[in-house]
């Protein structure tokens, strides 16, 4: 076991979340699909990571302009599919 | 990446699986939600936390990014209308391919920044491969967002745009961008980086192009998932796992919902992708000359309120007229006099999943009267009236009885079943798929020619 590369391991995280996803995706009620789209929208928005990162060393470079553009484009959606999903269950209600 | 940030990005993971999950009711959605909030709160802290010597300037140009971005966020989701739901989501998609392209952009230039180099300070290759592969989906991701945008949002024509010999170009443009890709792997070439960046957002444009309107459902539901394998593949590059976990489930949710588009139309995904669907079929569809029984609105509301249940369809040309809120009145103006009132959702009603729901909902709809269609098909036998509003193929018998209908082995609502069926609609024009629908020429099929808003509430009018 001392030889794996460690890419492989990435390669079983992947595969088994796309199980999880699977499963968790078709639990979900058709009534909620819209709600279900605008929140995985904002959660692949968590690519904000890889943004910060490019944003965090001292100086100016490139890769920092970079960072700093998709940061702010990722806040948009972590937010605007945050808060418009929040707004939408907020709508679904029972009779009575 | 520290045990302490790998720990972080776990519990963030773990998060949103859960936000997911509580989907799975609308009493548990809204905790969902906040468990999702809180998922990707710790995401951005831990990572903040773990930064290396970021210095305060770094920290002050990520606060501003952050209130930037956010304040744009929370300013469009408190404004937004929910019949602009289907191009909000369109557009969201858009920003996560644009970052994703960014964030490997940045990777390419200080990879050391994110411990991807091999002891020589180059990039290792497999971490290349993942790399072209996840900037090539974001890309594509963006600017087929950006074109299912305009056509939703009207700022480009919705109906299929047929390049000559689009296949033929597709086709060379994909062998360039793996060409690239290789190329890239084997040299770091910054150039080939950009060069396969730009033909993959030329290659975004013309895959949406030719699809027509009502395929966005599809549409959308297809670059949820491409925006879902971008991060995953940034997230390999980067080795990072929260990305990879991810951009997978968002990935994976994608696909489901454009298989249940797909199923929901009988057409397979390659069909719909390849476009051009309704065009043939409008270009030969001859008019025909049938006649077809139209009444008013005062027909239409004594016989409802005479009725004993009430099934409504609502379709595209509900959120077209706004008529969503007119529709709520109707019901509550029949459940005063005694009519038991219920709603049938087909899968594909609308320009994305789920978005009659939410617009009924918006409009104080209870959700336990709205039910979809393999919930409520069978009741159609036993209504007195379905009261088809803003559908059209979705209802068309055709579907069950003709064989050369493009629209064949469709599933769709056994309207005509009921005993009598008012179907609202502008005029006689056929609907997306292009063909005449033949519930207009039955027996108990009444028309009723206008706007489906004003229809509606003229039907309450005559009621009261």
């Amino acid at each position: 076991m001392t030889e794996i590369d460690p890419g492989i391991y990435n390669l079983i995280i992947f595969v088994l979340a796309i199980f999880v996803g699977y499963y968790v995706v078709w639990s979900v009620t058709p009534a909620l699909h819209t709600p279900l789209m605008s929140v995985t929208n904002a959660i692949s928005s968590v690519i904000i990571v890889g943004a910060l990162i490019a944003t965090g060393p001292a100086g100016f470079s490139f890769s920092k302009v970079m960072g700093f553009l998709a940061v702010i484009l990722a806040s948009v959606n972590i937010f605007g599919g945050f808060l418009v999903t929040q707004r939408m269950l907020g709508m679904f209600k029972r009779r009575g | 990446m520290t045990t302490f940030a790998a720990l972080g990005y776990l519990v963030a993971a773990v998060c949103f699986i859960l936000a997911l999950r509580g989907l799975s009711s609308p009493a548990t959605s809204q905790q969902g939600n906040r468990i999702g909030i809180a998922g990707m709160a710790i995401a951005v802290l831990v990572t903040l936390f773990v930064l290396p010597d970021p210095g305060f300037g770094s920290y002050l140009l990520i606060v501003v990014g952050i209130a930037i971005g956010g304040s744009i966020g929370a300013v469009i989701a408190q404004r937004i209308p929910m019949t602009a739901m289907p191009q909000l989501v369109a557009g969201f998609h858009s920003l996560v391919g644009l970052a994703a392209v960014f964030v490997a952009a940045a990777a390419l230039y200080s990879p050391e920044a994110y411990g991807i180099t091999d002891p020589e300070g180059r990039i290792r290759g497999m971490s290349l491969i993942e790399m072209g592969l996840g900037t090539v989906i974001g890309a594509v991701t963006f600017t087929g967002s950006v074109i299912a945008f305009a056509k939703l949002q009207g700022l480009m024509r919705s109906a299929p745009i047929l390049l000559p010999s689009r296949h033929v170009i597709n086709i060379a443009i994909g062998a360039a961008i793996l060409l690239l890709i290789i190329l890239f792997a084997a040299t770091e070439s910054t150039v080939a980086f950009w060069l396969m960046t730009l033909l993959a957002f030329a290659i975004g444009v013309l895959l949406i192009i030719p699809i027509g309107g009502a395929d966005m459902p599809v549409v959308i539901s297809m670059l949820n998932s491409y925006s879902g394998w971008a991060a995953a593949g940034i997230g390999f590059t980067l080795s990072n796992p929260l990305l990879i976990i991810t951009g997978a489930l968002v990935g994976s949710s994608g696909a489901i919902l454009s298989y249940i588009m797909c199923k929901g139309m009988n057409r397979s995904f390659v069909n719909v992708i390849l476009g051009g669907f309704g065009e043939a079929a409008a270009a030969a569809g001859a008019i025909q000359d049938r006649t077809v029984k139209a009444g008013s609105a005062e027909d239409a509301a004594f016989i409802m309120k005479n009725a004993r249940n009430v099934i409504i369809v609502p379709g595209y040309g509900m959120a077209v007229a706004q008529a969503q809120h007119a529709v709520r009145e109707l019901m509550d103006t029949l459940a005063e006099e005694g009519v038991d009132v219920k709603f049938a959702i087909h899968p594909v009603a609308g320009r994305m999943p789920g978005h009659m729901n939410v617009l009924l909902a918006e409009a104080n709809v209870p959700y336990d009267v709205v039910h979809e269609m393999e919930d409520i098909n069978n009741d159609f036998q036993a209504a007195d009236v379905a009261y088809v509003i803003g559908a059209n193929d979705i209802t068309n018998p055709a579907a069950k009885t003709d064989r050369t209908s493009p629209i064949y082995g469709m599933p769709i609502l056994d309207v005509e079943r009921a005993k009598a069926v008012f179907f609202v609609k502008r005029s006689m024009a056929p609907g997306y798929a292009g063909i005449e629908n033949e519930l207009f020429f039955k027996d108990n099929t009444m028309m009723l020619f206008g706007d489906a808003k004003k229809m509606t509430e003229e039907i309450v009018r005559s009621m009261e």
